[in-house]
């Protein structure tokens, strides 16, 4: 049993990444926002619980579907819209887009949209932490697809050897864009897997978010005592499509449906106050209108600038 | 004046940097107990200790991201990948991480990397060891690409490479490292943003980095014998390009030789022609040369790797067609 006062917050925060996202779409439709757009609804326990697990001073890294990540993580909503409409005042500058937010002032990296290329730079944060002796820990965010990339598993086995402040946070959904993990995978079971390589390593419903954030909690604490790394298996499933493009052929009905009776949000909603939830749904609401607005009303960054941020500027 | 080799004026730099910033220290295959795999970094883990001087699994791509990573953290990383060919395993770390986060980022995240790369044909390996690949890394915005080939070089590159808020690439000649001269004692950071004349000549420009600076001052010397002036450019960085000095040398000597040992399809020559065409075309009283690598996976038998590289002779003969 979750204190009520927590799980309204939890229960907040995941609302406010629903509704951020459905404006996306939104505004996707209309063309306001274009490129690749993957969104994370049904996997918002994720976002909230780990996030929720770290200190400012900690790093995050992040992957192509990382609106919730970002939103959680702090970044104000105008920052992710005007990003994502190309304007100067988004979180990249208008230079990334939906798949690359950054924000260096919140240890955000990303945003990464080659599947596992994040993964090497989280250890690498890690590396530079346990280097100078911090005491920071570095979260890195990615999906089961991650797992099939070399990457992945030359990442593990040197942030194990080396025994580096990060917690791996494999957000499973059980596609990799349109394909199943028991399609693409001979051993479906992650946290096995990567137990093989000496981490710690565990199963967490990653519907669930005081079960994510607890979870999460324990690496990080573990790590940032020194105890290396560790891997979670949140369990979560997507959903909408992989991405705006995708029409989504591959999945049952019934078993999106079945998921959906295990909504993340649904889950922490029964022991609150519905009063509490709708002054919470309204100020969201209001939050997401303000935003897009200003977003809206950013300017666009001039052409003479389109040669800007590619060396550092001297 | 000392004498000294490629091999210790790199090493020399690796301990400077060590030895001044708490923050620097090297990753990579074989750097620590082994000693370096051209033993460049021999004698740094004893030195420095684990902590600054740490071998890494034979994974190109996870060493080289934790570096990118590292330098995000505030770090001053020097990864040494073993071989170029090697690299391709890390490409897309460089590419898509090193490269872009900057712009990515919007000017947020810096990458102040360096990395270091053994490059080169030259000692019979064949043909997963010992290619010319710098040029594919010259095509990439974000990265500074070094092609140091004299001892100054060697020497001088790392230290302004580490101060550079940039991911820098430094590609050592496998072929140099045990090759000794006269290096100053004195001899410190150099300029890593500009090409070198490395010797003054009036009749024609012969342009060439990395491997293929030693064949070319040789037919420079060779033509002199012969009463041809041969102006030698070193370009020394690939990437951001020094064209302007290429181009004032062409504008002295009306002809252009350009020496590369990378394949001729696509190479650095092909780009200092292509350049030297759309900015100094009515300088040139004849065509642009290029002598370049012989378009073939590098063979192992020692004849034919010779005959795949440009030599002195094809140098020579090529200049000579330029002065007609």
């Amino acid at each position: 049993m979750t204190d009520p006062k927590d799980a309204l917050a939890l229960h907040t925060a995941m609302t406010r990444i629903r509704r951020f996202e459905e404006r996306c779409v939104e505004l996707y439709s209309a063309g306001d926002i274009r490129g690749f757009m993957h969104l994370c609804i049904g996997e918002e326990a994720v976002a909230v619980g780990v996030t929720a697990a770290l200190g400012a001073d900690d790093a995050v890294v992040s992957t192509y579907r990382e609106h919730g990540h970002a939103l959680a993580r702090g970044i104000p909503m105008e920052a992710l819209f005007a990003e994502m409409f190309g304007r100067t005042t988004g979180c990249s500058g208008g230079r990334g887009g939906s798949m690359h937010l950054f924000d260096a002032a919140r240890r955000f990296y990303g945003g990464n949209a080659i599947v596992a290329g994040g993964i090497p730079l989280a250890v690498g944060l890690a590396l530079a932490d346990s280097y100078t002796a911090r005491p920071q820990v570095t979260a890195c965010l990615f999906g089961d697809g991650a797992f099939a990339e070399g990457e992945f598993h030359e990442s593990l086995n040197l942030a194990a050897l080396w025994g580096l402040p990060v917690v791996l946070c494999c957000e499973n959904n059980r596609y990799a864009m349109g394909t199943s993990l028991a399609r693409s995978h001979a051993q479906t079971d992650l946290a096995l897997r990567a137990a093989s390589y000496g981490v710690r390593s565990w199963a967490v419903d990653g519907m669930d978010a005081p079960a994510v954030r607890d979870a999460v909690r324990l690496a990080v604490d573990t790590a940032r005592a020194g105890g290396g790394p560790c891997f979670l298996e949140l369990r979560t499933y997507r959903f909408r499509a992989h991405s705006m493009y995708d029409a989504d052929r591959y999945r049952e009905r019934s078993e999106i449906a079945g998921w959906q009776e295990h909504d993340p949000l649904g889950a922490l909603v029964a022991d609150l106050d519905p009063d509490d939830v709708a002054a919470a749904e309204a100020a969201i609401a209001e939050e997401i209108d303000a935003a897009v607005a200003a977003a809206q009303a950013a300017p666009r960054e001039p052409v003479a600038d389109l040669t800007r941020h590619v060396l550092a500027e001297r | 004046m000392a004498t000294t080799t490629f091999r210790e004026a790199f090493r020399a730099g690796l301990r400077e940097a060590l030895a001044a910033d708490d923050r620097v220290f090297l990753m990579g295959e074989d750097v620590g107990r082994y000693g370096g795999c051209f033993a460049v970094s021999q004698g740094l883990l004893e030195e420095f200790g684990e902590r600054r001087v740490r071998d890494t699994p034979l994974s190109e791509s996870a060493f080289v991201g934790a570096g990118i990573g590292a330098a995000l953290g505030g770090a001053r990383p020097v990864v040494e990948i073993m071989t170029v060919n090697f690299s391709l395993l890390a490409l897309d770390q460089i590419l898509n991480n090193a490269a872009t986060l900057r712009h990515m980022s919007g000017g947020q995240l810096g990458v102040p990397l360096v990395i270091r790369v053994p490059t080169g044909p030259g000692r019979q390996l064949a043909a997963q060891h010992s290619h010319t690949l710098e040029g594919i890394y010259a095509h990439i915005p974000g990265l500074r690409v070094l092609t140091p080939a004299t001892l100054a070089d060697a020497r001088g590159m790392l230290a302004p490479a580490l101060a550079d808020p940039d991911p820098v690439l430094v590609f050592e000649q496998i072929a140099l490292y045990g090759t000794s001269g006269e290096l100053p004692d004195d001899a410190g950071p150099v300029d890593i943003s500009r090409a070198a004349v490395r010797r003054p000549g009036t009749d024609v420009t012969l342009v060439a980095y990395g491997g293929s600076l030693a064949p070319t001052e040789a037919a420079a010397e060779q033509l002199a014998t012969d009463g041809v002036s041969a102006e030698v450019v070193d370009l020394r960085v690939l990437r951001p390009l020094d064209e302007a000095t290429v181009l004032a040398s062409v504008a002295r000597t009306h002809r252009l030789v350009v020496v590369d040992n990378a394949w001729r399809s696509g190479s650095p020559s092909a780009e200092i022609a292509a350049r030297v065409a759309e900015h100094a075309l009515y300088e040139l009283d004849a065509p642009i040369e290029r002598v370049c690598g012989v378009e073939v996976p590098l063979p192992y038998p020692h004849h034919l790797e010779e005959a795949a590289l440009p030599g002195v002779a094809d140098v020579v003969a090529a200049a000579r067609r330029a002065v007609g």
